[in-house]
């Protein structure tokens, strides 16, 4: 094993703890996605370990690591530097797309709204109210109402002839409004296409926008149909990085740097 | 945050001498409420208290008692009983916490006042609707409980210019005022007594003015924080000589902090207006958030709601209607934005913060688009923090902190 100088950026979501791992030259060469949990330390340091393994790198390595997300201030063992999700979030997208950049990010428990000039300063931000409607915990609570996984909501929604229009802001009311759509007898995917439709309306009435807009998150990652929905909703075209789930680790690692 | 610092926030000298006159002002009313020696009004924040003052009347303003009932946290276990009895959440909290601790028994005076075991009872209740129409339903509740009258004055609202007729509805409304309480108070009305309350209030509000506008030095030797402490004293005792000689001291010994360029937070790096309410139950939190950021916020609307340059001992009903109308909370949105700017100009901030308080519409002025209009107008960044004044379990902490760190690193870009 070869050791080299590499730069951690761990990012402990309320939902998922992602880690990056980026070269001198701010290459992804290791990267781990887990569920946070209750113990946000014991997860941080077993996606460490992956995404070391990956880099084929030990931690011995690292010349300096920056935490950020809900649980920054929980990965002591190593680091104590923090930075916010949002400014993260920022660097993160500009390493990909270095231009002035409004970002949508739809996470497990909030939603962002970050603007960036042309340089890379953040002119503005947003974060989602108290309400977890239009976030990842929205889908998550209605998924099990549905009665299917998670995971084949996109695929489902994409099949869709007919999308439900689900008109409530809280979270309780449309669950409501989901079982009286099942009740009269509407199907499945026009449901999750609704709720889709949802999420993405809830994160477009927190800010407005600038030319070029990317998506990141967790729920954007997973649910590619949501960033086609977001362009027809908005007509353009819409930039996501390779990993939309990491760029506020990646973020965080070029922090480092 | 990688400058991350131990809080060093200074403690005002002045403090214990304030504590006096605040415990001197509640032991007064209490004992007056037990043995009958004056009679007592209640009175809204911004309410005509020289006039009150001036017929003899002790006052109790029953928005300092919600303030309190916030900042020691009472006030969430009380806001659910005024709900249950019909005072919607999404009202004012202060009035759910007051009218709910009453319903209870219960008041933090007994917990900082040895031997007071309640609000003292009024003999009248005295509103103006300047500030919200909460006020007046507020003291039509305990108008009912007591069995007392409840008279008051209705202010236009959305106010641009202030305009001749505005005040002299207002004043005519005041003078109004004067016959049903000298039956309550058996007292005659004498104009060189309300002369003498409009006096003493305007010597009040220009010194308290004084002290706010130390903290335009850099660095400035007060908080916002600071602020809503040191404020007690204009509020409840205007129109009486105690705060005037209270803030001749707290202002000497400001100005001797800037002599020293002794700031109130230590290494101030950053400095930003706060518009709206403050979150009584999270005073000390974020004032330890904002210093350990080595950021002040200095400045707020709030604080400087209690300046009334307009008080003139000789034209007393004028100049009161044209005091409180005058205000910040009465005015348009135009009006507004005209104030905020010229307020973060004087201060020379970095940024501004809106607390968007859930149960205070009128006092929440960032639901119009004002933030994006005064931002293009300063090219200063702002926040709006999401909470209320009294409720809170309509706050959340994580979502604070990280708006308020992701900011101050906005502000870091930029410098
Ligand atoms: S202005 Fe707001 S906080 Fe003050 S009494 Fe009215 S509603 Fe309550």
């Amino acid at each position: 094993m070869t050791s080299q100088p590499i730069f951690a950026g761990i990012d402990v979501g309320a939902s998922r703890t992602k880690v990056a791992i980026l070269d001198a030259e701010k290459n992804l060469i290791g990267h781990a996605v887990e569920k946070s949990g209750t113990d946000f330390s014991a997860t941080a340091k077993a996606c460490l370990k992956i995404s070391l393994e990956m880099a084929k790198a030990e931690e011995k390595d690292i010349i300096r690591a920056i935490s950020t997300g809900y649980g920054r201030k929980n990965v002591s063992f190593i680091t104590q530097e923090t930075k916010t999700e949002i400014s993260c979030h920022g660097k993160g997208c500009y390493s990909y797309f270095p231009k002035a950049i409004t970002i949508i990010d739809i996470g497990g428990q909030d939603n962002k709204i970050i603007k960036l000039d042309e340089e890379g300063n953040r002119s503005g931000f947003k974060m989602n109210r108290k309400c977890a409607a239009g976030t990842g915990a929205f889908l998550e609570e209605m998924a099990p109402r549905l009665d299917i996984p998670l995971e084949e909501m996109n695929a489902l929604a994409g099949q869709s002839e007919d999308m439900v229009r689900l008109g409530s802001f809280c979270t309780v009311f449309s669950a409501t409004e989901v079982l009286e759509n099942i009740r009269n007898g509407k199907k499945v995917p026009d449901i999750v296409k609704g709720l889709f439709f949802s999420v993405i309306q809830r994160v477009l009435e927190m800010d407005s926008l600038s030319e070029n807009v990317v998506m990141t998150g967790g729920v954007v990652a997973h649910n590619p149909l949501l960033v086609k929905m977001t362009e027809e909703i908005i007509e353009r075209n819409i930039l996501v990085p390779e990993y939309p789930q990491l760029t506020g680790a990646i973020g965080a690692a070029i922090y480092a740097m | 945050m990688a400058e991350e610092k131990k809080p060093v926030r200074k403690k005002i000298k002045a403090t214990g001498e304030m504590q006096r006159i605040m415990a001197d002002y509640f032991y007064e009313m209490d004992d007056a409420a037990k043995t009958g020696k004056k009679k007592i009004a209640w009175c809204t924040s911004v309410g005509p208290a020289e006039l009150l003052r001036a017929m003899g009347l002790l006052v109790h303003f029953p928005e300092n008692h919600g303030a309190m009932l916030g900042a020691t946290r009472m006030s969430t276990d009380y806001i659910p009983v005024a709900n249950a009895a019909g005072y919607s959440p999404d009202i004012c909290s202060y009035l759910t916490a007051d009218v709910g601790a009453y319903m209870k028994g219960v008041t933090p005076l007994s917990k900082a006042y040895k031997g007071i075991e309640s609000v003292p009872k009024p003999d009248v209740l005295v509103y103006n609707t300047n500030q919200c129409r909460d006020v007046q339903d507020w003291f039509m509740w305990y108008a009912k409980e007591f069995n007392v009258p409840c008279i008051g004055i209705h202010t236009h609202r959305g106010v641009g210019d202030v305009k001749e007729s505005h005040i002299t509805s207002v004043a005519k409304q005041m003078e109004a005022l004067v016959e049903p309480l000298e039956e309550i108070s058996g007292t005659k009305f004498d104009m060189d007594a309300l002369r003498h309350t409009v006096s003493l209030s305007r010597e009040c509000s220009d010194l308290w003015k004084e002290v706010l506008d130390t903290a335009s030095a850099v660095p400035s030797p007060l908080t916002f924080f600071d602020g809503t402490i040191h404020m007690g004293p204009a509020v409840v005792l205007r129109g009486t000589q105690q705060p005037v000689d209270y803030y001749k001291l707290l202002l000497a010994e400001l100005q001797e902090r800037i002599k020293n360029k002794d700031g109130a937070v230590e290494d101030e790096r950053f400095r930003l207006y706060w518009d709206g309410m403050p979150v009584w139950g999270r005073l000390s939190n974020h004032s330890k958030l904002f210093s350990e950021l080595r950021t002040n916020v200095l400045a707020s609307t709030y604080c400087n709601s209690w300046i009334f340059t307009a008080f003139d001992a000789d034209d007393p009903f004028n100049s009161m209607a044209k005091a409180y109308t005058e205000l910040f909370i009465v005015r348009s949105d135009e009006a507004k934005e005209k104030y905020i700017k010229n307020m973060m100009d004087f201060f020379k901030v970095d940024g501004i913060i809106y607390h968007d308080a859930k149960t205070c519409p009128n006092n929440s002025n960032c639901r119009y688009g004002m933030p994006q209009r005064l931002e293009k107008v300063t090219g200063l960044p702002s926040l709006t923090i999401n909470g209320d004044l009294n409720d809170m379990r309509l706050v959340s902490d994580e979502q604070t902190k990280t708006n308020v760190e992701a900011f101050i690193e906005q502000l870091e870009e930029k410098k």
